[in-house]
């Protein structure tokens, strides 16, 4: 019974976790097996990873140099020891015995010097890479609209930005200019054993294509299993980030249990993977290791052979030792790097596919600066559909405003409202029709002299980590310090700010924790004022303004709206608000229904009448008795 | 923010009061050891592998010695193939121990990785909500996954290989003293050199990795945060201040990576020198015993196998030493975590609520999350069991502390909560939540399908279950409306759903859950007044026969309430119905009165009656 129920949750949390993975534009690379039009994929963007290395020639072209010189030195080591060994002590010259120990001290010094220095340009190469990488991560995803943020999961572009471009950065900089230095290496071994002794060295390299086999091997087993691993990892972040996030709902429904399940069950993936590279990887290695040992037994077997014919010195015999050992480490690093190829591989195509998301909403190259506005706004036309949706959320919206018009929007659920005020600030783009700001379309100015006059107070208001004055300095970071709090006056924020114990230097816990839902809407009040925007935009749905206690906030976001002739949109559900607006946009389905006065609107729309339902009749009753009792029902 | 709040982390206090450094690593590093306890007969079967292998590795240069003294230079043909035979048996069985030991020793490794995922997992479901609010959450994905990542190397690569380098160290030191004494002492010469430098890299890289852990957990705490944020950074135009900002906290990440890279590129070549040198010593010193005759060639090529042998470990050991540093550093940041302490626990008596009728009492609670600046003081009151009290005052007054007290979200420092006469101290917190669901301002959904997000309220409910939850809820007609109804996906928060949506779902949830307590913290301004005519029949519903604590912001929840507290400071000022509290003309009154714009005396006790 109790494993049943168990068996029930772990289904469960594999459906929530197909679904996790469903959603993820990298679908291909995550559910599919790693099939071969999918490998030349992720080829191309491991490829296409490599011309980052352009930026930093320099440092790459140091590195690869110093590492060439510390294989030479490498090389010329166990030729100074078998000069002394052959010639120091075989003919009894002392004096070579010194310059050879002298001169293999000074090249082994030397050696650490380059060795230093190959590492410390390599990782500089690497973190550059990575740091690259991030950046225009970083700066892509804010630049592409928020469409992206709505479908994608940050835990997922978070895994990309952290994990997958590490993978990357480290093949790229340093795998790289290992596996060049391991193959550069290899050669020079290889002509330096013919040189040596030609039959001796065939002799050794005929024991090569075993150990290469295994390493092979290695590498194709093992290479899509790295992309699982990284997956898993990935899929953990995700979970450990939606559940610190939504703690409190987990512990107010009792759900510590499914959510460890749901994890302990990723947890068991990432487990499994790693079995089974560890199986691949042991069914391989130690046996390319003795195939590489083999190596040697032929060495000393046919060189003692030929030594005894007198065909070969011992001199040689030990130098030959040497050399293979080299040749040994060389044939592991370069399999071990490339074990990692497809991992990087998959990692890049993941990273790319991020870069690679066309931006919707882009600055034209010829932008122009958008003048200071006096808030005219026309929207021409308007019609916008989400990217991979049929249905068009606006459907040819069409209103002129004057510059310090109040301008409400009200509509019932999904009507378009949030979609129609993301216009203006070109958080969206139209997919047709035109948005214009005192005559110019929104498209034609440049991003921040748009976004930079336009005041937004959004849903549910993020706050970040930081003090409450960075929090209101959002949208200004140089703000002075009175500035800041004059903004927090007006929104009413100032006496509880001040009333903290660390005042305007008080942190801001996570996602606000230590702020009551008002007051989190007063900072983001005071963030919008802060501004000194000409146009405002207001989505006053999440604010608790209708309550009993809450009046501070409508105050402050009266005072906001009417402030000296700003334009605003506001999205409003309290009669109060939509009453003394100037033009009422009734929204339905994507359309404007009906525009006007609250009064024409009352008369013509039996839809506005509906919207505002009891909060009609009690205005109604308002306006009989006068008195605030019948107010009492304003309370949306 | 750049200017990030510098946070006590569990390791900036641990470094703080953790002078004493080298105590600390080897405290460390023993509970890193014990986390290999259930694994030990594993553990013993490979170091017993080691021994083998360890053997097999000094055994070889000695058989070759032997087949190129004795064989060789006397020109034993057979005896040289009877050798190369052993050699052969050797390395097969080298490989085969290798295979062995590998595939148990990283076994271990993966499982103990994957076990502290699962501990750290487990603890961030159990820690304190003001320890979590207080941490941010990219640093806590990154102690979970990129600081459990860096033990990986001390569990797959040192501990597996430790042993076989001692062994092959011993074997080789007693080799080459049988071989040559007077030879072996001079390849000691380097050995004090290397100790020094090896104490002094150990140290600093100690410090360079504890300083990596630390801004990869900066670095990720800000990314998860800004992409988070992306609406707000476009919509307040700060796109340049935020990537600035980035490349700066990127650059400290990158810095300290450098500096951890000087330590490590520095180590190795550093030994390299001194290795080199030491077998240069041997061969000069070496070719001196030659050319006196003290020595035989053979010996000495023998010996100068054995003493790359002899350094190799030393090395590798010191490089294990350095790749430790990583770990141990990642461990502080992980046990940091682990050793906090947990919400409290159920006493080991606590009762198992079956039945919860829904009396409620609060009695003289006194409350602070932060020691001395008490949010709640002598708070009073009782429910009777079906009642619905609307908590009433400004924002911050501490209407939410005292609806997260009923939960047992935290416990008061003074007094007592009670549900049902029992002591919440004294109940199991599993099953007093059991009969309690919460829906908060701000609707929190999970990224899943909708059936699954409203099921979520309770275990094991069935699609019908849902499907009338939702109807009750008012959000069967939007659900159905789209193309794939309850199977529709939602993306983390609920997105792309409406706030009203998500309300909806969220009070489907709670209803699904079926408690016997409600916690409801208002927020119905999301919602237009159609949406809300629904939603306030499916409240009602719910409210129906459950004890209902409402924090509440509409005044017809006040006026229908059975008792009104109005909160203060922490305080509760005033108690009682509406229309009690209204003839008082006391703070609730005022409060009231100020909702209106002119306020005319004597108005006021009539909106209790104004028909809703």
């Amino acid at each position: 019974m109790i494993r049943q129920e168990q068996q029930n949750r772990i289904s469960g949390s594999g459906a929530l976790l197909k679904n996790l993975l469903a959603r993820r534009p990298a679908r291909g690379a995550d559910l599919k097996p790693a099939g071969r039009p999918d490998q030349k994929k992720q080829m191309m963007a491991l490829l296409r990873a490599l011309t980052y290395l352009s930026a930093y020639k320099r440092d790459v072209i140091g590195a690869s140099i110093f590492l060439i010189l510390v294989s030479t030195a490498s090389l010329v080591v166990p030729q100074l020891f078998r000069y002394a060994i052959d010639t120091g002590i075989g003919q009894r010259q002392k004096a070579a015995i010194v310059v050879a120990v002298g001169v293999i001290f000074l090249v082994a010094t030397a050696r650490a010097v380059f060795a230093f220095l190959q590492s410390y340009l390599a990782e500089r190469v690497s973190q550059s890479i990575g740091e690259d990488l991030r950046v225009s991560l970083y700066s892509h995803i804010h630049q592409l609209s928020y469409t992206f943020s709505n479908t994608v999961h940050s835990g997922q572009i978070l895994t990309r930005m952290t994990g997958d471009v590490d993978q990357v950065r480290a093949f790229v900089g340093g795998g790289v200019i290992r596996l060049s230095g391991a193959m550069i290496l290899f050669l020079a071994c290889f002509v330096l054993l013919i040189q040596l002794n030609w039959k001796l060295a065939l002799i050794t390299f005929a024991t090569l294509p075993a150990s290469f086999f295994l390493l092979m091997r290695i590498g194709r087993k093992v290479g899509p299993l790295f992309g699982r691993i990284q997956q898993a990892v990935g899929k953990l972040s995700i979970i450990m980030q939606e559940d610190l996030a939504g703690m409190r709902v987990i512990r107010a429904f009792c759900r510590e249990a499914f959510e460890l399940d749901r994890f302990k069950s990723v947890n068991r993936e990432w487990l499994r993977n790693n079995n089974l590279f560890l199986h691949h990887y042991t069914n391989n290695f130690p046996f390319a290791l003795f195939f590489a040992n083999v190596a040697t037994l032929v060495i000393i077997g046919y060189g003692g052979w030929e030594s005894i014919a007198g065909r070969l010195t011992i001199g040689e015999l030990v130098a030959f030792y040497s050399y293979l050992s080299f040749l040994h480490y060389t044939t592991i690093l370069i399999s071990f790097v490339t074990t990692y190829i497809l991992g990087a591989a998959s990692a890049s195509t993941r990273v790319f596919e991020i870069l690679d998301t066309p931006l919707d909403v882009r600055e034209s190259p010829d932008a122009f600066e958008l003048p200071a506005i006096s808030g005219q706004v026309e929207f021409k036309d308007v019609r916008f559909r989400y990217p991979g949706s049929r249905a068009e959320t606006l459907k040819g919206i069409n209103f002129t405003i004057e510059p310090g018009q109040l301008v409400a929007l009200v509509g019932p659920t999904g009507s378009g409202k949030s979609t129609f005020i993301n216009l203006i600030p070109r958080l969206h783009d139209v997919s047709s029709g035109a948005v214009m700001i005192d005559g110019s379309d929104v498209r034609e100015v440049t991003l921040s002299s748009l976004r930079g006059q336009i005041g937004v107070v959004l849903q549910e208001s993020l706050l970040f980590s930081g003090s409450m004055r960075e929090n209101i300095a959002y949208g200004k970071p140089n703000a002075l310090d009175e500035e800041i709090e004059t903004a927090a006056r007006a929104a009413q924020a100032h006496d509880f700010i001040t009333k903290l114990p660390g005042g305007y230097d008080s942190l801001v816990e996570a996602g606000g924790a230590n702020l009551s839902g008002g007051q989190r809407q007063r900072i983001a009040i005071a963030r919008a004022i802060l501004i000194e925007p000409r146009l405002l935009i207001l989505d006053d749905s999440t604010s608790a303004v209708d309550s009993v206690t809450e009046i501070g906030i409508q105050e402050s976001l009266d005072h906001l709206m009417r402030e000296d002739g700003r334009t605003v949109f506001v999205i409003a559900h309290r009669i109060s608000t939509i009453r003394d607006a100037d033009l009422i946009l009734l929204l339905s389905e994507g359309r404007i229904l009906s525009q006007g006065t609250h009064e024409t609107l009352l008369r013509e729309s039996p839809l506005y009448y509906d919207i505002l339902g009891s909060q009609v009749t009690d205005f109604a009753g308002d306006q009989l008795s006068g008195g605030p009792a019948t107010q009492t029902g304003v309370t949306t | 923010m750049s200017a990030a709040p510098q946070r006590v982390s569990g390791i900036e206090y641990l470094s703080r009061i953790g002078q004493d450094r080298a105590l600390n690593e080897r405290v460390i590093a023993r509970r890193l050891l014990s986390e290999l306890l259930p694994y030990r007969s594993q553990v013993i079967t490979v170091l017993a592998l080691n021994v083998v292998s360890a053997l097999c590795q000094a055994g070889t240069p000695w058989l070759i010695s032997q087949a190129i003294d004795r064989h060789v230079v006397s020109g034993n043909r057979s005896g040289l193939a009877g050798i190369m035979v052993v050699l052969l048996a050797v390395y097969l069985l080298e490989a085969l121990i290798t295979r062995s030991q590998m595939l148990r020793i990283m076994a271990i490794g993966y499982r103990v990785l994957a076990s502290f995922r699962e501990r750290l997992f487990e603890r961030y479901l159990r820690l304190p909500m003001k320890y979590l609010n207080q941490s941010r959450i990219g640093d806590l994905i990154s102690r979970a996954i990129s600081d459990v990542s860096s033990l990986n190397s001390i569990f797959t690569q040192s501990i597996a290989f430790l042993p076989g380098y001692l062994l092959s160290l011993a074997g080789t030191l007693i080799a080459m003293i049988i071989l040559s004494p007077p030879l072996a002492l001079a390849s000691f010469l380097v050995i004090p050199l290397m100790r020094l430098s090896d104490a002094y890299f150990a140290r600093e890289a100690r410090r360079a990795f504890r300083n990596i852990h630390h801004e990869t957990g900066e670095v990720t705490a800000k990314l998860e945060e800004d992409i988070k944020g992306l609406r707000e950074a476009q919509a307040f135009n700060r796109i340049e201040t935020n990537i600035h900002r980035f490349r700066n906290s990127i650059l400290k990440y990158r810095t300290a990576n450098l500096q951890a890279v000087n330590v490590t590129a520095a180590s190795a070549p550093t030994f390299d020198i001194l290795s080199t040198l030491g077998t240069a010593i041997v061969v000069g010193f070496g070719a001196y015993l030659v050319i006196t005759d003290s020595l035989t060639i053979g010996v000495l090529a023998a010996f100068f196998i054995y003493a790359q042998q002899f350094y190799r470990p030393i090395q590798l050991l010191s490089q294990v030493r350095t790749q430790v540093q990583s770990s141990l550093a990642a461990s502080e940041r992980i046990y940091s975590v682990l050793d906090e302490r947990c919400e409290p626990e159920d006493p080991p008596d606590a009762i198992r609520l079956e039945e919860v009728r829904g009396d409620i009492e609060f009695d003289d609670v006194t409350f602070a999350y932060d020691p001395g600046t008490p949010v709640l003081r002598n708070i009073s009151f009782k429910l009777k069991q079906g009642q619905v009290v609307a908590l009433v005052g400004q924002t911050g007054a501490g209407k939410t502390t005292i609806a997260n007290l009923i939960p047992r979200f935290y416990q008061p420092q003074e007094g007592s909560v009670r549900v049902d006469g029992l002591d919440l101290r004294d109940v199991q917190a599993k099953s007093l939540r059991a009969h309690i669901a919460v829906v908060p301002q701000e609707p929190f959904l999970f990224s899943g399908t909708i059936e699954e997000n409203i099921g979520y309220g309770r275990e094991g409910s069935t699609r019908e279950e849902i499907m009338e939850a939702a109807r009750q809820a008012g959000a069967h007609d939007f659900i159905e409306a789209l193309p794939k109804g309850y199977e529709t996906q939602l993306s983390e928060r609920g997105k792309p759903l409406s706030q009203g949506q998500r309300q909806m779902i969220s009070i489907a949830r709670a209803i699904v859950a079926n408690p016997r307590i409600l916690i409801l913290d208002e927020a119905m301004g999301t919602l237009d007044s159609r949406t809300e005519m629904f939603i306030q029949g499916a409240l009602d519903q719910l409210l129906k026969d459950r004890t209902s604590i409402i924090i509440a912001h509409r005044l017809s929840t006040v006026r229908n309430a059975d008792l009104v507290l109005v909160i203060e400071n922490g305080r509760l000022v005033e108690s009682g119905t509406h229309d009690e509290l209204v003839e008082q003309r006391g703070i609730y009154f005022d409060l009231f009165r100020r909702q209106f714009r002119d306020p005319q005396p004597g108005q006021g006790g009539r909106a209790g009656e104004v028909p809703n």
